[in-house]
């Protein structure tokens, strides 16, 4: 069964289009990245998912059913833009946002002591919400967002504003939802930390799908016709290279569009040239993004 | 405990547990009964009142005026001249003086000298005056009994009957109109008081994203029926409490001043329709509110466009003299049965000379249809303007996302 499957759906407000036909799966036990630029049309296709605004048309069916209330606590959301009750405690906080997830407020407490420890966030238990710093409200937020265990978890932005141990922390925490099976929608625009955790992903621009699939796949699609070296001794002119461009501590070697990177290695192989790094350039997802995104505009 | 439940139990707890509502409900017992308290304190601590004597002067060139010199707490005293009264008055022996002219008895004249610079002749200066020239003119003519009569001809008792010829319960009076008047006036402030935290809590919910996650575990529906009965409960409990506590204040008032506040009543069906005129008037302020809190980018905004429709609410209160002079006119009946101006108007009335049947059932109902009315276009206008963030729609959008749904 799928987590998510979006089918064809359509939105627009007053006089802008802001997702055209679109569609696209997630698989359960995946993390799955939802990039594209600002205005893109992420958010809308989110909050469409987790039944917070009705398509115009097409179809969303979440854990293989159109999405009614039983489901609604299957679904775990943390919104790009996030806040919680101010003079709440934050334990107060969590208890009532799980009850509203299905969870009793003794389970609910419990497995806020749990995560809240997980987390090192366990002194902050009994302070207001207010007197958080913006990271610490932002793990509180996540902790929010996963207590009531949903098999969907979807996750706008997490990492903005977060210092690097915290992001590690969030990182490994999303990686063993994943290993639990669950499907996690991560929509960011940090491309590094869509290569470090998604397994597929889907761009979109203006609404529409621009890239969707596997990630390695993607990247291997966008190759580039060069290959990064790092060698010993002379190179000296090398058959089928059409330019070389120097870079600190390697060489990109352009190749003339005859020659394949496996033709390439054997002769400098065969030259006697002692390679301590060869690699085939593929384009990060960065570059990938600024491409489509370059040209679709 | 469903979802709408939870909303509400939260919503409901929230509310009473601020320190502004608190206060406000407290507040109207607490003063009451401070004001008896200190009462009470001073009239332990403090002698017997004493009435202070008046002194003023006469001059009789008209002659005969001699008896009766204490009326009240007014001594006159004889001159035989008004230069001898004028001494009197600069030496402060007498506050003022007046001279009773020899044709008085063809004239009526009576000139009057005081030091005093002031608008018309206090009445108890005139009422003692005429009492003196009376009592002194018709002594030894007619029994004094009739002079007393005469003097004070008229001790009007008014009784209320029903349409059935007993004596109705409510006497009417200002003493009716004592409990009514102030507790329209916390009503609206109630109600208002309601419709801020309703606009408050969502303002806030919007303006920090919170609405997304809650949206994303309830829907519309119930995250509006669960604010709207957890604040609206929240705002019973306050009038209920005041409620409650004025029979008690009104028999601890009566026993300890007396006077007009044993003339104090609360009149028939007032606890009831008081009840009934909150649960209907908040039902329709908090759709309102609802409204205007999902079309408002901010809880600031919101809060600022309350007012536009809370101002109705107090408008009976601006026309209560009009109520006091005029009590059948038709503008009271037209502020009793428009929606908004019904809680306030209804209990104003009802101190004062009571609302008929027909108005009440018209006015509740015409309120109850305006609740379904407007909480139907402000599940509309939640659900169309809940997410947009930062900008405020003009009214031309909120008019087409209203008609379209």
């Amino acid at each position: 069964m799928l987590a998510v499957e979006v089918n064809h759906v359509v939105k627009s407000f007053a006089d802008k289009l802001a997702v055209d036909d679109l569609s696209f799966s997630v698989a359960q036990g995946e993390i799955f990245g939802l990039i594209g630029p600002n205005g893109a049309g992420k958010t809308t296709t989110i909050r469409m998912m987790m039944d917070i605004i009705k398509p115009d048309s097409g179809e969303v069916t979440i854990l293989g059913e159109r999405l009614k209330e039983a489901t609604k606590n299957k679904l775990g959301y943390l919104p790009e833009e996030r806040g919680l009750y101010k003079k709440l405690s934050v334990l107060d906080s969590i208890v009532y946002l799980a009850s509203l997830k299905g969870m009793d407020k003794q389970s609910a407490a419990e497995k806020a002591d749990e995560l809240l420890e997980k987390t090192g966030m366990l002194a902050t238990k009994s302070k207001k919400v207010e007197a958080l710093s913006r990271g610490m409200g932002q793990i509180i937020q996540v902790i929010v967002t996963i207590i009531h265990d949903p098999q969907l978890v979807v996750l706008d932005e997490p990492f903005a504003g977060l210092d690097p141990v915290n992001t590690e922390l969030l990182k490994g925490m999303f990686l063993d939802l994943r290993n639990q099976g669950k499907a996690v929608i991560l929509s960011t625009h940090q491309m590094n930390q869509i290569e470090a955790l998604c397994d597929r992903i889907l761009m979109i621009n203006n609404g529409k799908n621009v890239l969707y699939g596997d990630l390695t796949e993607i990247r291997s699609r966008y190759r580039g016709n060069s290959v990064l070296l790092d060698f010993e001794g002379e190179l000296g002119e090398v058959p089928g290279v059409s330019e070389k461009r120097q870079h600190k501590g390697y060489i990109e070697l352009i190749l003339d569009g005859k020659t394949t990177p496996k033709q390439l290695l054997e002769r400098l192989v065969g030259r006697g040239i002692v390679i301590n790094r060869f690699e085939v350039a593929t384009p990060s997802l960065n570059e990938i993004f600024l491409k489509e995104v370059g040209k679709k505009s | 405990m469903n979802k709408t439940q939870l909303i509400f139990r939260h919503e409901f707890l929230n509310a009473i547990k601020r320190k502004g509502f608190i206060i406000m409900t407290l507040i109207v017992p607490v003063l009451a009964l401070l004001a008896i308290g200190i009462f009470q304190l001073i009239s332990a601590t403090a002698g017997p009142m004493v009435v202070e004597t008046t002194t003023i002067g006469y001059v009789d060139e008209a002659g005969g005026f001699d008896d009766y010199t204490t009326q009240g707490n007014i001594e006159l005293v004889g001159f035989d001249t008004q230069d001898d009264a004028t001494a009197a008055l600069i030496n402060d022996d007498v506050s003022e003086y007046f001279v009773i002219p020899a044709d008085y008895t063809s004239t009526g004249v009576i000139n009057r000298y005081t030091l005093a610079r002031e608008l018309e002749t206090p009445t108890s200066i005139t009422t003692a005056i005429k009492n003196f020239l009376t009592s002194n003119m018709l002594a030894g003519k007619v029994p004094s009994e009739t002079v007393g009569l005469i003097e004070a001809p008229l001790a009007l008792v008014t009784t209320r009957l029903t349409e059935t010829g007993e004596v109705a319960t409510e006497q009417g009076g200002f003493g009716n109109l004592m409990i009514p008047g102030i507790f329209s006036l916390l009503l609206a402030l109630s109600l208002q008081l309601s419709c801020v935290y309703l606009v408050q809590g969502l303002g806030d919910e919007k303006e920090s994203r919170l609405i997304e996650v809650l949206l994303s575990s309830v829907n519309t529906r119930q995250l509006l029926i669960g604010k709207v009965l957890g604040l609206g409960v929240a705002g019973l409990v306050q009038v209920v409490v005041w409620l409650a506590s004025m029979p008690l204040l009104l028999n601890l008032a009566s026993s300890t001043f007396g006077g007009f506040f044993g003339t104090i009543q609360l009149p028939a069906n007032f606890i009831v329709l008081g009840m009934v005129y909150f649960i209907l008037g908040y039902a329709l302020l908090a759709a309102l509110s609802a409204g205007v809190g999902a079309i408002s980018p901010s809880a600031r905004e919101g809060q600022q466009m309350i007012p536009i429709f809370t101002l109705l609410l107090f408008v009976p209160l601006w026309f209560s003299s009009i109520l006091f002079i005029f009590p059948n006119s038709p503008l009271w009946v037209v502020l009793t049965i428009f929606p908004v101006t019904a809680p306030i108007a209804v209990m104003l009335r009802l101190g004062v000379t009571g609302v008929a049947a027909w108005e009440l059932a018209v006015s509740i109902a015409v309120l109850a249809l305006s609740v379904v009315g407007v909480m139907f276009l402000a599940i509309r206008a939640f659900r169309a303007y809940l997410l947009m963030y930062g900008k405020r729609p003009r009214w031309g959008e909120i008019i087409r996302s209203l008609r379209s749904g």
